[in-house]
């Protein structure tokens, strides 16, 4: 099964899993059967015969029980072994004579896996949940655990989309003349492997606050041309500063040097100071200034040889 | 086109693991200069390219691709493979030249991203009558 075979993997390389994956393997480990396990438990009695069993299990809509004499639970049935008495003609046994003794149970306070790694390992489609007194509790069938982990995934859904819903209300919910969120990233020079990591939050902020993928896009690929930029060119690093307000973003990276000489060439498409081991990353082909000002509706470019350079661009959402 | 129609077209095959083939894209775009890629894309694209590192998966996210096929069967590095996974991009192989995935892909009728002024019709401080053009 799906969930015991992955708890013995080792986490793939980069420690990288699909998320949905996780969220299940933490559930498994989190939920306790007592929260998921049927409590309202039909039972037999190993003197009832097969074809009590037979209108139990017609009656109640289950396709096994577990067998109780005096309380104690003393064995299993279930409707493959009422098949089985039908075709030797033993409908008229009695439980005890049919019933699988040999029972597995798992205690109410495991979590779920204990119970899906027997129902993978012995093909069980039930199990009796048992206190630590070996007390009788309850049921727990596959369908359970699975209906119990849809229910578990939907809340956590729900309360993802709450956060969702609070994030992009940040505007509405705080009030002042003129509300503002600044988010600032730092961005180390010549750290080509990192080199997108700030703007990729700062995407994800966007997202989480609402905005729509038009613009979000926009103001990604700009601080992504900047966060470059600030990457290959500076000598230590800079900072990218987003500034978010209702209705416009701006977007500010800043450095300390070493500046630019000629700022008017520098905007020229197609001028480029990179080096050839940028270039053979794909970038460094003097688009990236060109690049920021299509994306954006106002573009400032200072710079100060020695002193360092401040590019400023804004985006109307 | 979905993805499991772009793979038949181009004899690929799926690099990241559990790709969600039923996933479509509107059009695509061939190069291996990622500022292009950041400059004329749009949402809905599929990026055909010939580099591997890390940045293509960066540029992706950027800029809104669905996946990213390398072409000339080029298998990326791992670091790749584990960012693309990380932000949800499916990575593909192509067994053609970047011409032929392209030519193959664009004749089932997946379009391009968009047309562009002519501008090589001369030098912008050249004056105009020295264009040699016929309008």
């Amino acid at each position: 099964m799906l969930l015991t075979d992955r708890q013995e993997e080792k986490p793939a390389a980069g420690g990288t899993q699909a998320p949905e994956v996780t969220k299940l393997q933490e559930l498994v480990y989190e939920l306790k059967i007592e929260q998921v396990m049927t409590k309202e438990i039909i039972t037999v009695s190993p003197d009832d015969s097969m074809r009590h069993l037979k209108e139990v299990l017609r009656l109640k809509r289950v396709s096994g029980a577990p067998v109780l004499r005096d309380d104690e639970l003393v064995g299993i049935i279930s409707i493959e072994d009422l098949i089985k008495a039908l075709e030797a003609g033993q409908i008229d046994a009695t439980v005890g004579q049919r019933m699988t003794a040999d029972v597995h149970t798992v205690f109410a306070d495991e979590t779920i896996i204990q119970a899906v790694n027997k129902f993978a390992r012995f093909g069980f489609g039930r199990l009796p949940v048992v206190d630590r007194q070996g007390k009788l509790v309850g049921m727990l069938t596959q369908g359970d655990v699975v209906r119990a982990l849809l229910r578990q995934l939907e809340v956590d859904y729900h309360e993802e989309e709450i956060h969702r819903y609070r994030a992009s209300h940040i505007f509405e919910d705080i009030v002042s003349d003129q509300t503002g969120l600044i988010l600032r990233y730092k961005v180390e020079p010549r750290d080509f492997v990192r080199c997108g990591e700030a703007a990729s939050k700062l995407k994800r902020a966007l997202e989480r606050l609402g905005a729509t993928p038009a613009s979000v896009r926009r103001i990604a690929v700009a601080s992504y041309e900047a966060e470059t930029n600030l990457v290959i060119h500076t000598t230590k690093g800079g900072e990218l500063i987003a500034e978010i307000h209702p209705k416009r973003i701006r977007i500010t990276a800043i450095d300390s040097g070493p500046g630019i000489p000629d700022v008017e060439q520098a905007m020229q498409a197609g001028y480029s100071t990179a080096p050839d081991w940028i270039r053979e990353l794909g970038f460094g082909a003097g688009m990236g200034l060109n690049n920021i000002q299509a994306c954006t509706d106002e573009m400032h470019l200072y710079s100060k040889v020695g002193v360092g350079t401040r590019l400023e661009v804004v985006i109307n959402l | 086109m979905t993805l499991a129609e772009v793979l038949s077209v181009i004899e690929g095959r799926a690099i990241s693991p559990d790709v969600d083939v039923s996933r479509t894209v509107s059009m695509a775009c061939g190069a291996d200069l990622m500022s292009d890629v950041l400059a004329f894309t749009h949402v809905g694209t599929l990026l055909l390219t010939g580099l591997t590192n890390p940045q293509v998966v960066r540029t992706a996210e950027m800029a809104g691709i669905v996946a990213i096929v390398f072409v000339r069967g080029k298998l990326p590095p791992r670091d790749t493979v584990a960012l693309a996974e990380e932000k949800g991009i499916p990575l593909l192989a192509s067994r053609y030249t970047m011409y032929e995935t392209c030519g193959r892909l664009y004749q089932t009728g997946l379009p391009s991203c968009g047309l562009f002024r002519l501008t090589a019709d001369g030098w912008p401080d050249e004056p105009a009558a020295s264009r040699g053009r016929s309008d």
